[in-house]
């Protein structure tokens, strides 16, 4: 493999912003026929070096050869016209044209006076799709389409050109498990036909399954790479984030309170039927189940944000009804929500009206909005919470995703809550922060607050988790301490298989 | 330091870029007349610019949380009618609480549907400028309104006015400036506003009524707008039906050109302050340098553009995109 001409060389790329350098000197190839992984916390210039590849920025130094010949990039359509063909994670397809015509868009073959020559179109349109052993044909409307079969339309429409390397960024970020194997098959059969393939992705299963060599970055840097089979997961963690990564079970080391919050026989249309649990002080309950089990509705009822068909809440051994999330939070309820920058964050905002919005209008002095208490309560939470921001004024959206969604618990928290439900602590949030987002929990938990940890990540759910509810369909499957767990009777509970009579 | 890279250059052109923009305009017109500049001259620009400024204090306020108000123009028009009307009837002193509890029936209306129901605001408002101008000439019968006695009332006093040497206009219009302007900066309901139109839903999840904001905000809408009806009938003691067509663009120009985002979440009093005095500059030069009337319809239209692409330049940090 050495010996070949790689696919894709970078060499030496610089690309600095104002006050960063986004990429500091960036080097490795891609063999024709490799697939070639290229990994890093968010941050690290996975998106800049896309960008640098597409012509959408300029390196301010170092060369993109294709093949021999070293180019420059000016937009993604020259790209592509090089040969180098990006298949994105959101898909960009119009929806209400067929196949084909988004495969060949902006090059439709066409007969005398521009008319389109249809019947080209379709023949060259199938040839393709035939290669890719997709079952719809040139003439599907792509809005019918699932979203794997839009993907696989992607890829058609790279197969167009004499690509050279293709560029899947984070595929399968919306695919089923069934859809990946064909995705995975697909990528086999462009690396047998000897395309260079760039493979970025969080999800270390893939990556091991299907790579053959992973570049990792770090703050810009290139880290080095290596050759899949020589390493492994904690190998690439490493180099990610620089240090270890602790994924081991949680220890409960302190003594649990009273019951916080207790749920009996809650329902929700179908949405979730006849839940109950109860949540103590001190005590973290991790929430496991696929997507649409219903965890997120639970959450979103506790909050206020949904009203229940049935079924009562209780806090403090009180009964309670939540008709807002006014009212949730008055009662001290507090949600973190899964999508951050759709419901927790005003990222146009800066940090400390973000922190404070929840409490602002109990913080004033006079009619007005007390400046210096709000001040006071985002420094103590920076503090305590190890945000990274140069300061208050600095605007939400201009900070990493680990720290934002600190500035969401700490918005929570400087409430001090009774109960702090969070749905997806560290969805979109890289290695390093992650186990500090952890870390954060347990301690809380260590503090005497009640949390709900609601994930679908299953070594978080075993790590921060005191007691594990499984989920499926909208049902308790059953409820697990954390002696009892195991990766095993987990997956069979959020699976649907019937729950054992077994008495831990 | 001292050198500015092409880069700065093209961020503080789109950051800065009206300022720059008006700068120029104000040297080349005090070039072309040098009357544009003298205090009389600009006495006179402030003071016809204060109706449409006290309207668009109160569109700021709905701009900001992330909706429209196309309404206001006829909307001012049918409180200059209603005003001139009671007058005569009920005396100036009932007259004036009468018609600002209409008006504001009419702004919480407007709230009730855009915040409660969540019907979006462009519709709601463009309907509301047509239903309120069919209100307004229903009520007045399709009549021009005069007030009977001109010379016999202390109804003009804040129209035509002055205190302190300042017309009584231009001083409602920097005290209610002054006055909204803290409301929005510095207390909790402004910062809702901010949070509301900046991320509604975000906004909920923080246990804020976006419901009762919106429709506060339009509360807010409508106050202005009865006063700049108030001003209006004072100052001329009659009108037409028609008196506030048109105004509703005017406003919305004034209110972006000062910068807030039609998006939402962005925006200050004190910047639509100064798009309400860019606005009426330009316009007041453009008749100065001996241009017709109407052709102040086209460049209010310009300098919108302008300012809308200058607002989207400012936050991809440069002027021209490659990406679509």
């Amino acid at each position: 493999m050495t010996d070949q001409t790689p696919a894709l060389r970078l060499e030496g790329i610089v690309k600095t912003f104002p006050g960063v350098r986004a990429l500091d000197g960036v080097s490795f190839a891609v063999m024709p026929g490799e697939v070639h992984a290229l990994m890093g916390e968010n941050g690290a210039g996975k998106s800049t070096l896309m960008k640098v590849l597409g012509g959408i920025h300029q390196p301010n130094e170092g060369q993109i050869i294709v093949g021999e010949e070293p180019t420059v990039m000016t937009s993604p359509l020259q790209a592509k016209s090089k040969g180098i063909v990006f298949i994105h994670q959101e898909l960009s397809l119009a929806e209400e044209l067929s196949v084909a015509e988004n495969i060949y868009l902006g090059e439709l073959p066409l007969k005398s006076f521009g008319r389109v020559d249809w019947a080209k179109l379709y023949a060259q349109t199938d040839a393709i799709l035939e290669k890719l052993k997709v079952g719809f044909n040139a003439k599907t409307r792509v809005g019918d389409l699932s979203i794997a079969n839009q993907q696989m339309v992607e890829i058609a429409r790279a197969l167009t050109v004499d690509a050279k390397a293709v560029i899947f960024d984070e595929p399968t970020a919306s695919l089923t498990d069934a859809e990946k194997v064909v995705l995975f098959d697909v990528i086999a059969d462009l690396k047998s036909q000897g395309v260079g393939i760039i493979y970025i992705s969080h999800r270390m299963e893939e990556i091991f399954k299907i790579t053959d060599r992973i570049s990792v970055l770090r703050d810009g840097q290139y880290q080095g790479t290596v050759v899949t089979a020589e390493t492994n997961e904690e190998g690439v963690t490493q180099m990610m984030i620089g240090r270890k990564l602790d994924l081991s079970r949680a220890a409960v080391t302190h003594e649990l309170g009273d019951i916080a919050l207790e749920v009996r026989d809650l329902s929700c249309g179908k949405l979730f039927e006849n839940v109950s649990f109860q949540v103590r002080r001190g005590e973290v309950l991790g929430f496991y189940g696929l997507v649409g089990a219903g965890r997120t509705e639970i959450a979103e009822t506790l909050f206020g944000l949904r009203n229940p068909s049935g079924g009562t809440i209780h806090l403090d051994g009180n009964e309670i009804k939540i008709n807002s999330p006014a009212d949730a939070i008055a009662m001290g309820i507090s949600l973190v929500p899964e999508d951050r920058k759709g419901q927790g964050l005003v990222l146009g905002m800066n940090c400390r009206d973000n922190m404070t919005l929840p409490q602002v209008s109990d913080l004033t002095a006079g009619p007005f909005v007390a400046e210096g208490a709000e001040i006071a309560i985002f420094d103590q939470y920076r503090d305590k919470l190890d945000i990274r921001t140069p300061g208050w004024k600095q605007t939400v959206g201009n900070l990493s995703g680990g720290n934002q969604q600190k500035i969401v618990i700490g918005k929570w928290l400087s409430m001090h809550p009774n109960v702090l439900i969070v749905d997806e602590p560290t969805r979109g949030i890289d290695v390093g922060s992650k186990s500090e987002i952890h870390n954060l929990i347990r301690e809380l938990a260590a503090q005497g607050y009640a949390v709900i940890v609601i994930s679908s990540e299953m070594p978080e759910v075993l790590h921060v988790s005191d007691r594990i509810v499984a989920m499926y369909s909208g049902k308790v499957m059953r409820t697990f301490t954390s002696e009892e767990v195991t990766e095993d009777n987990l997956i069979q509970a959020i699976s649907g298989i019937t729950p054992t009579n077994k008495v831990a | 330091m001292a050198t500015l890279s092409k880069q700065d250059i093209g961020k503080i052109l789109a950051r800065q870029g009206i300022l720059i923009a008006f700068a120029f305009f104000i040297i080349g017109f005090t070039l072309a007349n040098g009357r544009f500049l003298s205090p009389d001259n600009v006495m006179g620009v402030i003071r016809s610019s204060a109706i449409l400024g006290v309207m668009a204090l109160g569109v700021t306020f709905v701009v900001i949380s992330g909706n429209l108000d196309l309404s206001v123009g006829s909307m001012m028009s049918f409180s200059t009618i209603v005003v001139l009307d009671l007058h005569d009837k009920i005396g100036p002193a009932l007259a004036i609480p009468a018609m600002f509890a209409m008006t504001l029936c009419l702004g919480a209306f407007i709230g009730f549907l855009v915040g409660y129901l969540k019907l979006n605001s462009l519709i709601v408002t463009l309907g509301m400028l047509s239903a309120i101008h069919g209100l307004t000439l229903t009520y007045s019968g399709g009549k021009n309104m005069d007030i009977a006695d001109k010379d016999g009332t202390w109804f003009d006093v804040f129209g035509q006015g002055t205190a302190l040497g300042i017309p009584v206009p231009i001083l409602m219009f920097l005290a209610l400036a002054a006055l909204l302007g803290i409301i929005l900066a510095k207390t909790p309901f402004g910062r809702k506003v901010y949070a509301v139109g900046g991320n509604g839903t975000a906004a909920t999840f923080s246990g804020i009524k976006r419901a009762r904001t919106v429709f506060l905000c339009y509360l807010m809408s409508a106050g202005c707008v009865a006063t700049a009806g108030l001003i209006q009938a004072s100052r001329s003691l009659g009108s037409q039906n028609t008196v506030g067509q048109g105004l509703e663009l005017e406003v919305l120009a004034a209110v972006i050109l000062g910068g807030a985002s039609l998006l939402g979440g962005s925006g200050t009093i004190f910047k639509t302050v100064i798009g309400v005095l860019i606005l009426g500059f330009i316009q007041n030069g453009l008749l100065l340098v001996g241009l017709q009337f109407y052709v102040q319809f086209v460049v209010t239209w310009i300098i919108i553009i302008l300012a809308v692409w200058l607002d989207i330049a400012a936050k991809r940090g440069k002027l021209w995109s490659n990406i679509a």
